[in-house]
């Protein structure tokens, strides 16, 4: 391969991960919230509001079902008005947070259903407001789900970042399809599907160890 | 202290009519006392316990701790409240992310106390519980009976007036149990605390409560100082399970006999007598040969202590020819426990 298709490779490389990189990063600052959410709200829960659960919940399900490339195109308005165009790289980590946020507040809830609600009934019982009860007892005994929950979601964007090449995202995705399958060029995909294996290898590795790391800690075994 | 009056707790079940987890209870829990709550499992002990601080809301009734009706606050002033109700877990309910210490400071950073003061507190409150060793060691590190004592601490962190004990030694071994309950004890005695503990177990209320309430089906089924539920339990329910830990039956080989209500022939008469405290038993048994000219044979004996007063139980038979009224009048006046068993022929000896 030329050292231009190399040049090629390290740029999409590199687009990749600002892409994952922020979409996941977004993806968290607007899951993590919304999973407390669902997770407070059920009845019974924290701060019961059973309609409220109810609507989110609809919203969450109808966004993950919504198949990634047609949620991608639906939001070129909104991507147009937030970014200020709709093609390339910073346009196409609008639907690419987008499909992660819901995932992800579905993980956290599921993180945080794991906490014992004896520890939750304890800290009540201490005087503890449902906001202390969140941040002091929910979030710490959670971290090792909660990474694990990360994990899963840059995971799942790796895979949706090489579809940003509809929009004009670029990254890996886009210079398989370019490249490898429509230039004819089998090592070119080879190397990119190689190149994408690695990079999730490395984030679940990369999470399941700092989530092994957190529980033996706490002298807990995984 | 606490106060319940008529205070009942319905669990709406779909579909179902409600579940009525506690009836129309009412009973008064005086400052510094050791009181104990026992049933069986599912008699609504629980429900009762979370009632004091509210977890769980009353349907009906009214529920004063310190004078203060917990129904009426807001929730803000009831988080406040809460802070002066210490409680403890049978599963101790310890927070994994935190070590020994920073468990025990958990209560006062809800305060929001300042860090100085917090770390003086827990290491006074770890002193406390004999756990200065492992302060930075995690709960899972722990065996039951350290993390219970972990929980103790955690509990006391906010000076309590109350603590609630939920099983708090269900899961631990007799060994373990015995040791936290002497901490409870040394608490109550120490810090002047009002201690509410509930339990399966009467071993635990014989060793350290002063009153007891039997709950059975959700309803108070006897209430009273724990002596006299002890040695005089009216229930069923209270009978069954003073059994398990006084020796209050007639032991089975006795009680499969046939007794006769009426002397027959040559027999002896079977009485059962119990004594509280220092009144010895054996003057007592020579006085009625002595007096009465009759014969006392002593089949079973056993003493119990009941928070280091000592109860004890005899079955004896009375025979001869003496008169056996005579001799049981004179057991009546002595004021101790009587109770008539039957009569049974006098080759009971040779059956045994």
């Amino acid at each position: 391969m030329s050292a231009v298709i190399w040049n090629l490779l390290f740029k999409s490389f590199g687009e990749t991960l600002y892409m994952i990189g922020l979409s996941g990063l977004l993806a968290c600052l607007g899951g993590i919230p919304l999973g407390v959410l669902l997770y407070a709200t059920v009845p019974g829960g924290l701060m019961p509001r059973p309609w409220l659960n109810r609507i989110v919940g609809f919203v969450v399900n109808a966004a993950r079902s919504t198949p990634f490339i047609i949620l991608m195109v639906a939001l070129l308005p909104f991507t147009r008005f937030v970014v200020g165009r709709s093609i390339g790289t910073t346009a196409a980590i609008v639907p690419l947070a987008f499909a992660a946020l819901p995932f992800m507040s579905r993980l956290v809830e599921s993180a945080l259903k794991e906490v014992e609600p004896g520890v939750i009934e304890a800290a009540q019982a201490m005087g503890a407001s449902p906001w202390q009860i969140v941040c002091k007892v929910l979030f710490p005994e959670s971290v090792p789900g909660l990474l694990r929950g990360v994990t899963l979601m840059l995971v799942n964007l790796v895979g949706y970042s090489a579809m940003a090449g509809v929009v004009g995202g670029g990254g890996l995705g886009d210079v398989a399809i370019r490249f490898g399958h429509q230039r004819f060029r089998p090592d070119v995909m080879v190397v990119t599907v190689v190149i994408m294996i690695a990079m999730v290898q490395v984030i679940q590795g990369t999470g399941d160890a700092l989530a092994r790391c957190v529980q033996r800690r706490r002298g807990l075994e995984d | 202290m606490i106060e319940l009056q008529n205070v009942s707790k319905e669990f709406d079940l779909r579909n179902e009519s409600a579940f009525h987890a506690l009836k129309n209870v009412s009973l008064s829990i005086r400052k510094g006392s050791i009181f104990g709550i026992i049933g069986r499992s599912g008699a609504g002990k629980s429900t009762l316990v979370r009632l004091i601080n509210l977890l769980e809301i009353p349907t009906s009734g009214t529920v004063r701790v310190g004078g203060v009706d917990m129904t009426s606050l807001s929730p803000v002033e009831l988080r406040v409240a809460r802070r002066k109700i210490g409680m403890i877990f049978q599963g101790f309910n310890l927070l994994s992310s935190r070590s020994v210490a920073d468990n025990v400071a958990f209560p006062l950073e809800l305060e929001g106390r300042g860090s100085d003061e917090i770390k003086g507190r827990v290491s006074e409150l770890l002193e406390l519980v004999d756990l200065s060793g492992k302060k930075d060691e995690y709960p899972a590190q722990l065996s039951g009976g350290q993390k219970q004592r972990v929980g103790i601490a955690r509990a006391l962190a906010a000076n309590p007036d109350i603590l609630l004990c939920d099983e708090a030694t269900s899961a631990l071994d007799p060994q373990t149990t015995t040791e936290v309950l002497a901490l409870l004890k040394e608490i109550n005695r120490k810090l002047g605390l009002t201690v509410v503990l509930i339990t399966h177990e009467m071993s635990v209320i014989k060793e350290i409560c002063e009153e007891v309430v039997v709950l059975d089906r959700g309803e108070v089924v006897e209430s009273g100082a724990v002596f006299q539920v002890f040695t005089r339990p009216q229930s069923p329910v209270t009978r069954a399970l003073v059994a398990g830990v006084m020796n209050q039956e007639i032991p089975p080989h006795f009680a499969a006999l046939d007794f006769l209500q009426e002397p027959e022939g040559d027999c002896g008469l079977l009485v059962r007598v119990s004594f509280l405290g220092d009144t010895a038993a054996e003057p007592i048994i020579s006085g009625m040969v002595r007096r009465f000219g009759i014969d006392v044979n002593i089949l079973y004996g056993a003493i119990d202590h009941i928070q280091g007063v000592p109860f004890g139980t005899l079955i004896v038979e009375l025979s001869g020819n003496g008169s056996r009224n005579a001799a049981l009048d004179y057991l009546k006046n002595l004021n101790l426990g009587l109770e008539v068993i039957g009569y049974v022929r006098r080759n009971l000896e040779s059956s045994l």
